[in-house]
């Protein structure tokens, strides 16, 4: 890891600040992505603003139309969090999925948005339940967040400090573990909205989480997993690596979505 | 270079570090405190798991400057005295280790298993937890079986429920 220099930031404008005055500053969440790609010498920040100790960044709110959980909520804290179980329980699901329980304790909901891992699970969800990722600059649809492979619409110095998830009237998430790392070879998750439904792929996409418009269009006209028989994603443009090929991960594509559409029916 | 405090296994630390300084290494090379092991240094293997501020984290992803007067626990703090702690006393018990390596890291996940989860553990949600947590040795089934007996004697040692049965 190369040198750098640590700020404990108290406030979120001091946090902000930091980062717009040093170049190649940058925050520090739950660390698990950030610290092990600095390891790595894959990330080589000039100084680390550690968010661990603002306030005012892990709440978790249920509302009559959506679930409000701040950037800094753990892992953890959301798969047990009675409002999450009780508003989107797909979501409080998703995060008991995540890595292991060392790794839950200390990775946020935040962090792991503005990584945008093309194989981490959160993205999905975000994309599926078209959540609104709340910055200390804007709202930001997740439709307009993710900008490719480990790649946000986020500036330097703009920190995301909630997500706001509009509850679903139905939801699930169906993970396809790598067995080593327990990332998603592909994750689907499903939501049927008030006014639409929507698919949401991760793990699968050579430039990240995804949506199918063709199985939108089918699970909008019958929400069951009958309407997606016959449909498939061109493996074209997927992930292939030692774990998957694009081809396998385009059948899986099709076959955890049934499953995520079964799951979401109960 | 920046100054850290903390508490580990109850007792107040002090000192200046390289900013790089993971937790682990600070627990190992600067408090001499070489229970908690170094597996792997990328957050898969759960060797280096000890607790902060109460929960299971991997040493090896977290800097010690993050730890800044957080209350860590290795697991030199977890024995009383010469006794054993029950969870250790399972794996002695139960056959949970062979080389050993990875016990330190089993132990501390082990506790906060039963943190979460209480003390009757099934072999799936003990194997399930353990997904961070590598052993190249046992084959993981006395592990298991350690760990379910360890969480079961841990009720009757909890003085709480002791003074409740009482
Ligand atoms: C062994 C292991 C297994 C894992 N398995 C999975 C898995 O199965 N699925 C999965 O989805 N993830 C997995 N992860 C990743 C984990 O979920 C991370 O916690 C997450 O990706 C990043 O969150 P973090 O809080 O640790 O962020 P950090 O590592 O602290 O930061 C990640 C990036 O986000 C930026 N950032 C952090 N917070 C903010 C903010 N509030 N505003 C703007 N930028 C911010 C940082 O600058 C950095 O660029 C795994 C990690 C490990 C170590
Ligand atoms: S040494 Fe920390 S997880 Fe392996
Ligand atoms: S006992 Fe040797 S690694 Fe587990």
């Amino acid at each position: 890891m190369y040198d750098f220099t640590y700020h404990r930031a108290s406030g979120l404008r001091q946090a902000t600040n930091l980062l717009a005055k040093h170049e190649d500053a940058k925050p520090i969440a739950g660390g698990q992505s950030l610290l092990p790609m600095m390891k790595f010498r894959l990330a080589s920040p000039s100084n680390l603003v550690d968010l661990n100790a603002v306030e005012g960044l892990n709440g978790i709110e249920l509302t009559s139309r959506a679930l409000v959980i701040g950037a800094m909520a753990r892992h953890a804290e959301v798969h047990v969090s009675p409002q999450v179980q009780q508003g989107i329980p797909a979501l409080a699901a998703l995060a008991g999925m995540i890595g292991d329980p060392a790794v839950r304790h200390r990775g946020t909901l935040g962090g792991s948005l503005a990584n945008n891992d093309p194989t981490a699970d959160y993205p999905a969800a975000a994309l599926a339940l078209g959540a609104t990722i709340v910055t200390t600059k804007r709202k930001i649809p997740a439709d307009e967040f993710f900008a490719g492979l480990f790649e946000t619409v986020l500036e330097p110095d703009e920190l995301i400090t909630k997500v706001s998830f509009p509850l679903p009237k139905k939801a699930a998430y169906q993970k396809f573990r790598n067995p080593a790392s327990r990332y998603a070879i592909v994750g689907v998750f499903v939501a049927k909205r008030p006014a639409e439904v929507r698919v949401a792929v991760t793990g699968a996409g050579a430039s990240g989480a995804f949506r199918v418009p063709a199985f939108e269009e089918a699970l909008q006209k019958r929400f069951h997993p009958k309407s997606l028989e016959g449909l498939s994603v061109p493996a074209e443009g997927l992930a292939s690596d030692i774990h998957a090929s694009a081809e396998y991960r385009a059948h899986l594509i099709g076959v955890m979505a049934r499953r995520a559409v079964a799951a979401a029916n109960g | 270079m920046p100054v850290v405090s903390m508490t580990v296994n109850g007792n107040p630390v002090r000192a200046e570090v390289d900013v790089r300084t993971l937790l682990v290494q600070f627990l190992r090379e600067t408090l001499r405190l070489t229970g908690t092991h170094v597996g792997c240094d990328t957050s898969q293997c759960g060797a280096c798991v000890v607790h902060v501020n109460g929960v299971a984290v991997k040493s090896c992803t977290m800097l010690a400057v993050q730890a800044e007067g957080a209350e860590v626990l290795t697991i030199e703090g977890v024995a009383r005295g010469d006794a054993l702690h029950p969870m250790q006393e399972a794996f002695r018990q139960n056959h949970g280790l062979q080389c050993g390596y990875c016990t330190p890291g089993m132990i501390m996940t082990a506790l906060d298993i039963v943190r979460r989860k209480g003390h009757e553990l099934d072999d799936r949600t003990i194997r399930e937890e353990l997904e961070g947590n590598l052993c190249r040795c046992t084959g993981y089934h006395n592990i298991v079986k350690s760990i379910a007996a360890g969480a079961r004697a841990m009720a009757g040692d909890d003085p709480a429920r002791q003074q409740a049965a009482e």
